[in-house]
């Protein structure tokens, strides 16, 4: 009876599904989807499985964070950087007090400053181990990386816990400064977990580094050329990648890291087991400052004692302060009209920029790695939304 | 790295007709810009970026600033005879600056490990002529941040291949980041608005009366001393 019926019923004729006669579908991967890292959309034209035009849609995170800063005041923006990149919210805060300080000529006392290197580094370690599990993640490597991951990410999330009050939003660091001291203890427990990272790193990178599957989903995905990467302003670990010796720790030698002895890693192709393999390594040049940051930090205060944290009006001007953030370059453009709030409040957002080449990148590339082409350039959608 | 006095002297020797001035920054940070004229804006660039000692081949943030109209006080000494007597008199003057949009570029060299040199453009004014030529075809890096600056302010890049709104959806009329913007009255409010939130629902409903609810909104407190 009921393949009567069906014989009987007139089907529409399928152009959707088979797309033999070479035209372009048009696919919308997201906004809704695990691999798209938040709310992010793609719009791809398609050919067969191959794509051959990709745009992306931003805005679904966008609040303007920028037209708050301006109507609120220096301090008040503080922990509302912590919700730009929300996995790395002490570089944000470093970022930001050290725009505020260039624009205000604020010193930072010596302990303060290599707290904040420590406090850093270990906002690279997780950051980077965490993007490593959501990348094989992405790649059909269900839930075993990501949990191994996210078994060292809440050790350090921990500590960042124990310390500043809170897992993620950790609001720590101040204009001049840091808002309190770490105790011994805390710096026993984060020497340690920092020693046994190495192991975590060995363990990993047995799994990834030679593993087949990985390599033929990685290597020459998403090439990206060093002329390109430098000419679209991609930096981080995408822009070293190519093989572009570009650290901004070692070019403007902010905080203490001109003190700090570490090596910077460089890939050769520029593809996405590069851009893989370059946080594994940079994960261990963090180990080695992190051990050299504990041994040489100093006793001292971690405020200077000159600021006003009340009615802080810096004097007019403005200030262009960046560090190199797990994401690559994260800088603040501050201006200054003598008021309490800034005249001008700008993010410079590394994941957002570094997805102006997301196109070059998946051209020609299959559906499935284009998801893995996403998860390797790194990004988070409340930093590129803002 | 050459100082920006350099700078601007070898720039307008390489670009003919190429005006350049250098605005300074009264601040601690000392980052001093220059102020390059819109006709020029695109060779100027190339030439900061391709002359062999400056190679600022990174153009690291793009980015726009809104200046309203403002009035500069200014005291100028002015000779008067007063009593038949020459005398110097302070006298105060106000000079008009009309508002004008700005974009900031800030380039860095990852060739020569040096930067930042800022450069910026102004436009015409703040309504009409709100146009600037585009730098992405020097800097690729700019693609979605001059997209972003024409959402957010309005600027409209000459020469971007694909200026469209990126933020905000493409429905929307309004440049949200600009000083004088008000945000439209579209708003669902929640059933207990209260404080300023309360003064914007009263104002909400009462331009619209026909919508439900509209006579239900009294202030908490309100009801409470009524009630004793």
């Amino acid at each position: 009876m009921s393949e009567q019926i069906l014989e009987t019923v007139e089907r529409p004729p399928t152009t959707m599904t088979s797309r033999l006669d070479g035209e372009l579908m048009e696919v919308s991967m997201g906004p809704q989807h695990p691999s798209t890292h938040g709310v992010f959309r793609m719009n791809v034209a398609l050919e067969g499985e191959i794509v051959r035009k990709l745009k992306p849609v931003f805005g679904y995170l966008h609040r303007n964070h920028e037209k708050i800063g301006e109507n609120t005041s220096y301090l008040g923006s503080m922990p509302y950087t912590d919700r730009l990149d929300y996995f790395c919210s002490m570089t944000n805060n470093w970022a930001y007090a050290l725009s505020v300080e260039k624009l205000a000529g604020i010193e930072v006392p010596e302990r303060a400053e290599y707290l904040r290197v420590i406090l850093a580094e270990l906002t690279r370690l997780q950051n980077h181990a965490s993007l490593l599990g959501f990348l094989l993640s992405d790649m059909g490597a269900w839930g075993t990386p990501l949990m191994y991951a996210f078994r060292e990410r809440e050790k350090i999330l921990d500590l960042f816990e124990s310390l500043s009050g809170s897992r993620m939003m950790c609001d720590y660091m101040r204009f001049g400064g840091c808002r309190v001291d770490a105790d011994p203890n805390w710096l026993e427990r984060a020497k340690k977990i920092v020693d046994v990272f190495p192991r975590f790193l060995d363990e990993f990178e047995k799994l990834i580094v030679e593993n087949e599957i990985l390599i033929a989903r990685t290597q020459e995905v998403g090439k990206l050329s060093a002329e390109l990467a430098i000419n679209a302003g991609i930096t981080g670990p995408m822009l070293r990648a190519c093989g572009v010796n570009y650290d901004i720790r070692k070019v403007d030698g902010y905080g203490f890291y001109p003190r700090l002895k570490f090596r910077v890693p460089l890939g050769e192709h520029g593809d996405t087991y590069d851009r893989l393999m370059m946080r594994a390594l940079e994960m261990r040049e963090s180990v080695g400052i992190l051990k050299q940051a504990f041994d040489q930090m100093p006793a001292g205060p971690v405020m200077n004692p000159k600021v006003k944290i009340r009615a802080f009006r810096p004097p007019t001007g403005e200030a262009y302060g960046r560090i190199e953030g797990p994401k690559g370059e994260l800088g603040f453009y501050l201006i200054s009209d003598g008021g309490p709030n800034p005249y001008r409040y700008r993010v410079r957002p590394p994941s957002f920029i570094n997805l102006t080449i997301l196109e070059d990148l998946c051209l020609g590339h299959t559906v499935a790695d284009v998801m893995v082409i996403l998860g390797s350039v790194d990004i988070v959608m409340g930093e590129v939304d803002r | 790295m050459e100082s920006l006095e350099e700078i601007k002297a070898r720039a307008e020797a390489a670009v003919p007709g190429a005006k350049i001035d250098i605005v300074p920054n009264p601040g601690p940070a000392n980052q001093p810009s220059l102020l390059i004229d819109n006709g020029h804006a695109a060779a100027i660039a190339r030439f900061l970026r391709d002359d062999p000692a400056l190679r600022l081949d990174f153009c690291s943030n793009a980015t726009g600033v809104d200046w309203l109209e403002r009035t500069a006080k200014k005291t100028v000494k002015v000779k008067k005879m007063i009593d038949g007597v020459e005398k110097d008199v302070d006298e105060a003057t106000e000079e008009k600056i009309p508002g004008y949009l700005e974009a900031v570029y800030h380039l860095y060299s990852i060739a020569l490990k040096h930067g930042p040199v800022i450069i910026r453009m102004r436009t015409a004014d703040r309504a009409e002529g709100t146009r600037l030529p585009s730098l992405t075809l020097v800097y690729r890096s700019a693609e979605f941040q001059e997209r972003e600056i024409f959402d957010l302010y309005g600027i409209r890049f000459d020469g971007h291949p694909d200026l469209r709104r990126i933020l905000m959806w493409d429905e929307f009329t309004d440049y949200p980041m600009r000083k004088d913007y008000r945000e439209p009255d579209d708003y669902e409010f929640e059933p207990t608005p209260h404080d300023e939130v309360l003064e914007k629902a009263r104002k909400h409903y009462a331009a619209r009366p026909q919508l439900d609810g509209a006579e239900n909104i009294t202030p908490r407190n309100e009801a409470e001393t009524l009630k004793g």
